[in-house]
């Protein structure tokens, strides 16, 4: 089977002024959201507790309400389903420093009369660590995307890696920006699924680029954006198709991966489209507006060539006694 | 048919390696090395505690002051009274200048590792900063050995108790039934078991429930509440002996047939014990254990022999998880909770079956999708992907590395990835062959061509593996560990085992039946 199979090159550089705009429409949007909904962090940034009970049957949520209002230390405190009717999960902001009775034991204790259920997890995270977690997941964040500056430089050039790093900030922020629109909760998965995001993003377009540096070598029209266009046609096979294998992977780990790992598959969903979009329609262009010459790439190459040749050329006259 | 290339060789050794490494994992047997499941998989506690460290420097302190005043009493000198400030300091004043200069050197001579600072008759000595770097260091040291004591003596199977940083601990234990064992677990963390025998101020004690603690103190005395009822207990401040003496504790029934806590004391506490039942014929001794009076019974006689018993109103778990505190000795600072996470079996085996459940059906859905779509280069492209699995299991199991749930997330998400390297070879020997290139000729320069993109973009996504694998935290860190393994095997598998595969079968390569091989039609047949 073959699906892409273009003869002529498709004009896509031509259009990079309308991605351009969507894609600052979609970046802009996002620090909106992010900026002013702000994200809904989780009890491993936060600090909190999070009880989660699963009834035999329906779960009572109301009467479980009633019942975690009568204690007032649990003022705030919410209480969704989770997954199925079945199962509940309760989040409080307190968290207990004693390790004898904690609030998953109290909790228990204030529910007791509510039906017959388990408590299944209890998660607490005091708000120190909480925020020592936030601190690291910053960090974690800049030096990956420095690694990842740093070795783009090394093998490319460093508009390539202005260029990426530009395409993975796009993909990460509208990531971000579906994250607090859909309320996901922010927890160490969500930053971990971030994290591949950036990692994923970047090995599409490292694959797109890795063609236009093979295309200015071997493409004979000078023009910039008639090689991005030629090479992009030739990965876009490529691209489509790692990112739908990927993408039918996450899909499976969304619907049937369960709902604790829910937060993490859906940021992933969305970094996989994103990410492959931006790799064609984000990173290329802003190559060509950082002004990336295709001419002077070409004698630079062709001086480092000659520099290499001259070296040979010496060491087999030094070889051979002439020098 | 030509001989096997090295290639196809390393490619079969390693799928070999695969299998083998990865059935005692697979088939949880009992030898071999295996993964272990996560605590979000199997169920379990994962607590990380922090540690009270200035209560430690605080008894340092007290401690200090005793020594101090038996120094003093027994070379006579004369003092008005030893006050301690803000837990950190002992500050007095000598009552004779003739005696500064003996007092200075005795200091100096019986405590190490503090700072005298001396002002006329004036004194402060304070625990220098190495002191109290190396107390704070030392309580956390023995809250882990003793922790671990606890637990190992509980009888759970392999908990960890692990110092992790400069002052946390990390307690990690599997295989928890419910929630009232978690909780019963916790508290024989919790339990300080500083045991105490304390006497009773009698002349005082039908006082007690009208005396403030401040009046107490100034008698020397300490106020402590009865473990099961309403009564208090006036006791004298300075124990009899403490729990530091102790050498055994048991479980036994008195002639009720109630559990009681049997203890013995070393030679030292016997001696005393004994000396002070001897003199103290008539009055009560009070049985103390974390500031709450267990029992205060009448001394009839003089007690000999150091066998001591608690009774109280324990049940029989209680007696059992006490004896294991005291047993295991006192914490020298108490510990809180930084964070705590909890897990139940069902809820593990929930989450194991719904991500099995992922995993094969992104495995099918790949595997089908990549023979509909490539044709048998498909076919070689899934044998590499399933040979990529069983490296990712095998390497894990000789590491006994740790599967948690965002670890099976990162194999799922391998799956849908490690067929990203075959994609990029496909595409440029398809590429190849529409150009004319002969069956041979593709092969070999769309491997050459693929690899700087394939090399490239993996250590890209290694970069940001490894560095979530440096900063992340628990489970995270078992997603960043799966990544990185699958991605180094991604390399292996897809790069050299299909190109070996591929030179193997190159004679049968139909140059006219590139659509059963490469699942394209081409005109160019030469």
């Amino acid at each position: 089977m073959e699906v892409f199979r273009y003869k002529k090159p498709l004009a896509l550089m031509s259009k990079s002024r309308r991605f351009g705009m969507l894609s600052i429409t979609l970046v802009l949007l996002s620090l909106a959201l992010i900026l002013t909904k702000g994200f809904n962090y989780g009890i491993d940034f936060a600090g909190g507790t999070l009880v989660q009970v699963k009834y035999e049957g329906k779960a009572p949520i109301t009467k479980v309400r009633e019942a975690i209002a009568s204690d007032k230390t649990y003022e705030g405190a919410s209480v969704t389903f989770f997954g199925s009717d079945d199962e509940i999960v309760i989040r409080t902001k307190m968290s207990s420093k004693a390790l004898g009775e904690d609030i998953g034991d109290k909790m228990r204790t204030l529910l007791k009369d509510t039906g017959n259920f388990k408590v299944r997890r209890v998660d607490m995270v005091g708000a120190k660590v909480g925020s020592e977690l936030r601190e690291k997941g910053l960090m974690s964040m800049f030096l990956a995307i420095l690694g990842i500056l740093i070795y783009v430089s090394l093998r490319f050039e460093w508009r390539f890696a202005i260029a990426s790093v530009m395409a993975l900030v796009h993909d990460v922020t509208i990531a971000m920006g579906a994250v607090v629109l859909f309320g996901i909760e922010v927890n160490l998965d969500t930053l971990a699924a971030l994290l591949t995001i950036l990692g994923y993003s970047l090995n599409d377009t490292i694959i797109v680029f890795d063609r236009i540096r093979e295309g200015i070598r071997t493409i004979k029209n000078p023009d910039l954006g008639a090689i991005i266009d030629e090479s992009v046609t030739q990965t876009l096979s490529r691209t489509t198709l790692t990112s739908l294998t990927t993408f039918f992977v996450v899909l499976t780990l969304f619907v049937f991966g369960g709902e604790i790992i829910r937060g993490f598959s859906f940021t992933l969903l969305v970094g996989v489209v994103v990410g492959t979009y931006s790799s064609i329609f984000v990173a290329s262009p802003v190559l060509m507006w950082l002004g990336f010459s295709v001419k002077d790439f070409r004698e630079k190459e062709a001086e480092k060539l000659k520099r290499e040749k001259e070296k040979e050329k010496m060491r087999a006259m030094y070889e051979s006694g002439t020098l | 048919m030509k001989t096997l290339n090295f290639r196809v060789i390393l490619f079969a050794f390693a799928l070999i390696f695969g299998v083998v490494f990865s059935i005692p994992s697979i088939t949880q047997s009992e030898s071999g090395k295996k993964i272990t499941l996560g605590l979000d998989l199997q169920g379990g506690l994962h607590m990380l505690l922090g540690i009270k460290s200035e209560v430690a420097i605080e008894s340092r302190i007290k401690s200090m002051a005793a020594t101090i005043k038996y120094l003093f009493d027994d070379e006579e000198i004369i003092f008005d009274e030893l006050r301690m400030v803000d837990g950190e300091r002992i500050d007095f004043e000598l009552l004779d200048s003739d005696d500064v200069k003996k007092a200075t050197a005795l200091l100096k001579k019986e405590l190490s590792g503090i700072t005298l600072t001396q002002n006329g008759m004036k004194f402060s000595v304070a625990m220098t900063p190495q002191e109290v770097t190396r107390t704070k260091q030392n309580a956390i040291s023995q809250a882990v050995d003793t922790i671990r004591t606890r637990l190992d003596s509980f009888g759970l199977a392999e908990p960890t108790v692990a110092k992790q940083g400069t002052d946390k601990i990390l307690v990690e234990v599997p295989g928890i039934k419910t929630q009232a064992d978690e909780q019963r677990i916790r508290e024989l963390i919790a339990r300080a078991a500083h045991l105490q025998l304390m006497a009773v101020d009698e002349g005082r004690d039908a006082r007690v429930m009208a005396m403030s603690p401040a009046e107490a103190k100034s008698y020397g005395d300490v106020i402590l509440p009865d473990v099961a009822t309403h009564r208090k207990y006036l006791l004298r401040a300075i124990p009899i002996l403490d729990g530091s003496m102790l050498t055994d504790a048991k479980v036994g029934f008195d002639k009720n047939n109630q559990p009681v806590i049997n203890f013995s004391l070393n030679g030292q506490g016997s001696k005393i014990f004994g000396d002070f039942t001897g003199k103290n014929v008539g009055n009560r001794m009070a049985v103390v254990l974390d500031n709450k009076v267990y029992s205060a019974p009448n001394i009839r006689e003089r007690i000999g022999g150091g066998h001591v018993q608690i009774s109280g109103s324990f049940t029989l778990p209680e007696a059992h998880d006490l004896a294991i505190a005291l047993r295991s000795g006192a914490l020298l600072a108490p510990v809180f909770v930084e964070e705590k996470r909890s897990v139940g079996p069902s809820l593990g085996a929930d989450s194991i079956k719904a991500s099995s459940l992922a995993l094969a059906l992104g495995f099918v859905l790949v595997i089908a999708f990549m023979f509909l779509y490539y044709g048998m280069a498909g076919v070689v492209a899934n044998v590499a992907l399933i040979g990529n699995l069983f490296l990712i299991l095998a390497i894990m199991s000789l590491f006994g590395a740790t599967l948690t749930l965002p670890g099976m997330a990162g194999i799922v998400l391998t799956v849908g990835m490690a067929v990203d390297a075959n994609v990029i070879i496909n595409e440029r020997i398809r590429e190849l062959l529409h150009e004319g290139k002969s069956v041979a000729k593709a092969i070999e320069d769309g491997y050459n061509n693929a690899f700087t993109a394939i090399l490239d973009a993996n250590v890209t996504t290694l970069i940001a593996a490894v560095v979530l694998y440096a900063y992340g935290t628990g489970a995270i860190k078992g997603f960043a560990l799966t990544m990185s393994i699958g991605i180094l095997a991604s390399m292996l598998t897809a790069i050299v085992g299909t190109h070996g595969i591929y030179q193997w079968l190159l004679p049968k390569i139909d140059r006219k039946r590139l659509n059963f091989w490469f699942g394209i039609k081409t005109e160019g047949a030469k």
